[in-house]
């Protein structure tokens, strides 16, 4: 019976699911310290002794693949030319590379960026501008200024094509290590990130897994295949979209709530729902992953109550103002803090309704009614959730918590006066195995098994789907 | 630049006017002629006329308005493409640019004062604007070298 393990570098814990492909189900899960600053692999022997607790023996494991978010994740900067156009494109791109994305930026560089890149200390940059024939001006400009400076990340360029010979030139005479692939908006409004997002997992591959100190594992897996979030991501466009004839949930949303971040990847084409609706701007990729770098449960707990208005929050929580003033305190403090209070609880539930709800606006696309002389119009920017099917939630503080739909549905578009797209109606389901990394990765060599084991790993939490549908029978 | 080109041209409806089929096929003769056209449609706010114009280093925009509110959404539009770099830009606009029956020069004049290079009246043809066009942007081009 083949075996699989799946490993998650992770910035704080090294995480091992072991997989038993038959019946593609988790036979065991273990856990150590991230141990990447000093030796990774300390923290792998303390999570493989963990596996070994609970199974008592180690199957031989035919497919060990691991992806990494140790050693501060995948770094990024991104530069394009106008803010909506190719600045936002080569964005999306990073962020669907699983990148955090330190800095983006637009228009011709300036000192004071290179100052401020530099000290960032990207792990990749990410270098466009112009369409296929387009402007060159500027990012020969960019180049320049990069060359010029003490970078010494790659850099990989996806730019107008006219452009890029010039580009590389500039950046390799400056020995700097270049990668060229395709634009990420060839043509005028035409998002083509899928070139660049590869590039950016082959440098990941073949640079940052060795720069990061993850190599030194080699030999006890077979290769690190991705950041973690683009594993995530990888997982959830599996689960949604089905594999080899077996349907999978259909569109989905996938909200993570972390200490620091919480993430949102949206799987769905997002297009107008209602005809009349006139699509502009940038079309958004299908599978589309933002990163709220100030909506978090501890780190970035201020932020939060700050985007929901303290009096507000408050209300939310059913506790006084100095409460919340007096629990931020103790969030910033500490921020292994858990709640033990009933009044401490309903804190962080507010504090992740807020994160999952001003996290999922953000990444939702807009719809705006512009009044022509012949009536009304509506003009959508960004992708419409509302027909996101299935809404799946992970992160500590939904897999740690007694009701976590009361949580989930922050996500669900309410009664309030708002423009933004979110989902209507979905079913919410939690993702208490974190499954979602290992989803990913074993679908790069066992597909078919990867969707079964998702869809059996996910909780339904209301009634909206029947998850059962697309899995194999009853659970 | 590609020098083999004879010029990109950005065209679209400005602000909240829905008529698109006169801009559409101004739009088809001008890629017909041999232009590059990145074509916005109807609803486009005057930004992203500019948007456009600088990641595809185009030549000129071509604004349409055909619902009367023409000069309201063309003020400061040549100030919107200086302050987003695009200096030397071409600008046309054309389409019923006024309600009611004011003079056509008069309507030209204002225009023109906006920092529009060239004004069209209404039931103007493809063919009259593709001449000027060439010979301006041919002009454009002798200039910058």
């Amino acid at each position: 019976m083949p075996f699989a393990l799946l490993i998650d570098f992770g910035s704080t814990y090294t995480k091992l699911r072991a997989i038993d492909m038959g019946i593609a189900k988790i036979v065991a899960s273990g856990q150590g310290a991230s141990t990447v600053t000093t030796d990774i692999n300390d923290g792998l022997d303390a999570a493989l002794n963990d596996l070994k607790a609970h199974l008592g023996i180690l199957p031989e494991f035919d497919y060990r693949l691991a992806s990494s978010s140790a050693a501060g994740g995948l770094r990024m900067t991104t530069v394009g030319l106008v803010p909506d156009l190719t600045a936002k494109a080569a964005r999306l791109a990073a962020l669907g590379a699983g990148a955090k994305v330190a800095g983006t930026y637009s228009f011709e560089l300036t000192s004071g960026d290179i100052d401020t890149i530099i000290n960032d200390a990207p792990d990749i940059l990410l270098l466009s501008g112009g369409t296929d024939g387009g402007n060159t001006k500027v990012i020969e400009h960019n180049a320049h200024k990069l060359s010029e400076s003490a970078l010494a990340c790659p850099v990989i360029i996806a730019g107008n094509r006219n452009a890029a010979d010039t580009v590389a030139d500039c950046l390799s005479d400056a020995r700097k290590r270049v990668i060229v692939t395709e634009n990420v908006m060839p043509r005028h409004l035409e998002l083509n990130i899928e070139p660049a997002r590869e590039a950016i997992r082959q440098v990941f591959i073949e640079h940052i897994v060795h720069a990061k100190g993850i190599d030194k594992a080699q030999g006890r897996f077979d290769s690190v295949l991705m950041p973690t979030p683009a594993a995530v991501l990888e997982g959830a466009q599996l689960l949604a979209g089905g594999q080899g004839g077996k349907p999978g949930l259909g569109p989905l949303l996938v909200v993570d709530i972390g200490g620091a971040t919480t993430d949102v990847h949206s799987i769905c084409d997002g297009l107008p729902s209602e005809s009349g609706v006139i699509y502009h701007g940038l079309p958004e990729p299908h599978a589309k992953r933002t990163v709220e770098g100030d909506l978090g449960m501890r780190h970035t707990a201020r932020h939060v109550v700050l985007e929901a208005g303290l009096e507000s929050f408050a209300g939310d929580a059913d506790i006084s103002t100095d409460e919340v003033e007096a629990l931020l305190a103790r969030t910033d403090g500490d921020v292994e803090w858990l709640p033990k209070s009933d009044a401490e609880r309903r804190f962080d539930i507010a504090l992740a309704r807020t994160a999952t709800r001003v996290s999922v606006t953000r990444h939702a696309g807009t719809i705006e009614a512009v009044y022509t002389a012949t009536g009304p119009v509506s003009v959508q920017r960004g992708k419409d959730l509302g027909e996101v099917e299935t809404i799946i939630g992970t992160g500590g503080v939904l897999v740690h918590n007694d009701n976590p739909a009361a949580i989930l549905d922050a996500a669900l578009a309410g009664d309030e006066a708002s423009l933004a797209l979110r989902p209507r109606n979905a079913g919410l389901t939690l993702d208490d195995d974190y499954i979602l990394y290992a989803c990913g990765l074993l679908r790069s060599v066992a597909p078919d098994v990867a969707l079964e084991l998702g869809l059996k790993a996910l909780k339904p939490l209301t009634n909206h789907k029947e998850l059962g549908n697309a899995a194999t029978g009853p659970q | 630049m590609a020098e083999t080109k004879i010029g990109t041209l950005v065209t679209g409806v400005i602000g909240s006017d829905a008529h698109i089929v006169g801009n559409r096929i101004l739009s088809r003769a001008l890629e017909k002629e041999g232009f590059e056209v990145i074509s916005l449609g109807a609803l486009t706010p005057a930004k992203e006329f500019a948007d456009a114009a600088i990641e595809t280093d185009a030549d000129a925009i071509l604004v349409s308005s055909l619902y009367g509110q023409g000069e309201l959404d063309c003020r400061g539009f040549r100030n919107l493409c200086t302050e987003a770099g695009l200096s030397d830009i071409l600008l046309y606009v054309g389409g019923y640019l006024m309600i009611g029956d004011q003079p056509w020069e008069e309507v030209e004049r204002r225009f023109l004062d906006m920092g529009f290079d060239r004004v069209f009246p209404p039931s103007t043809r493809p063919d009259d604007v593709i001449d000027p066009l060439t010979d301006d942007i041919a002009a454009r081009r002798a200039a910058g070298q």
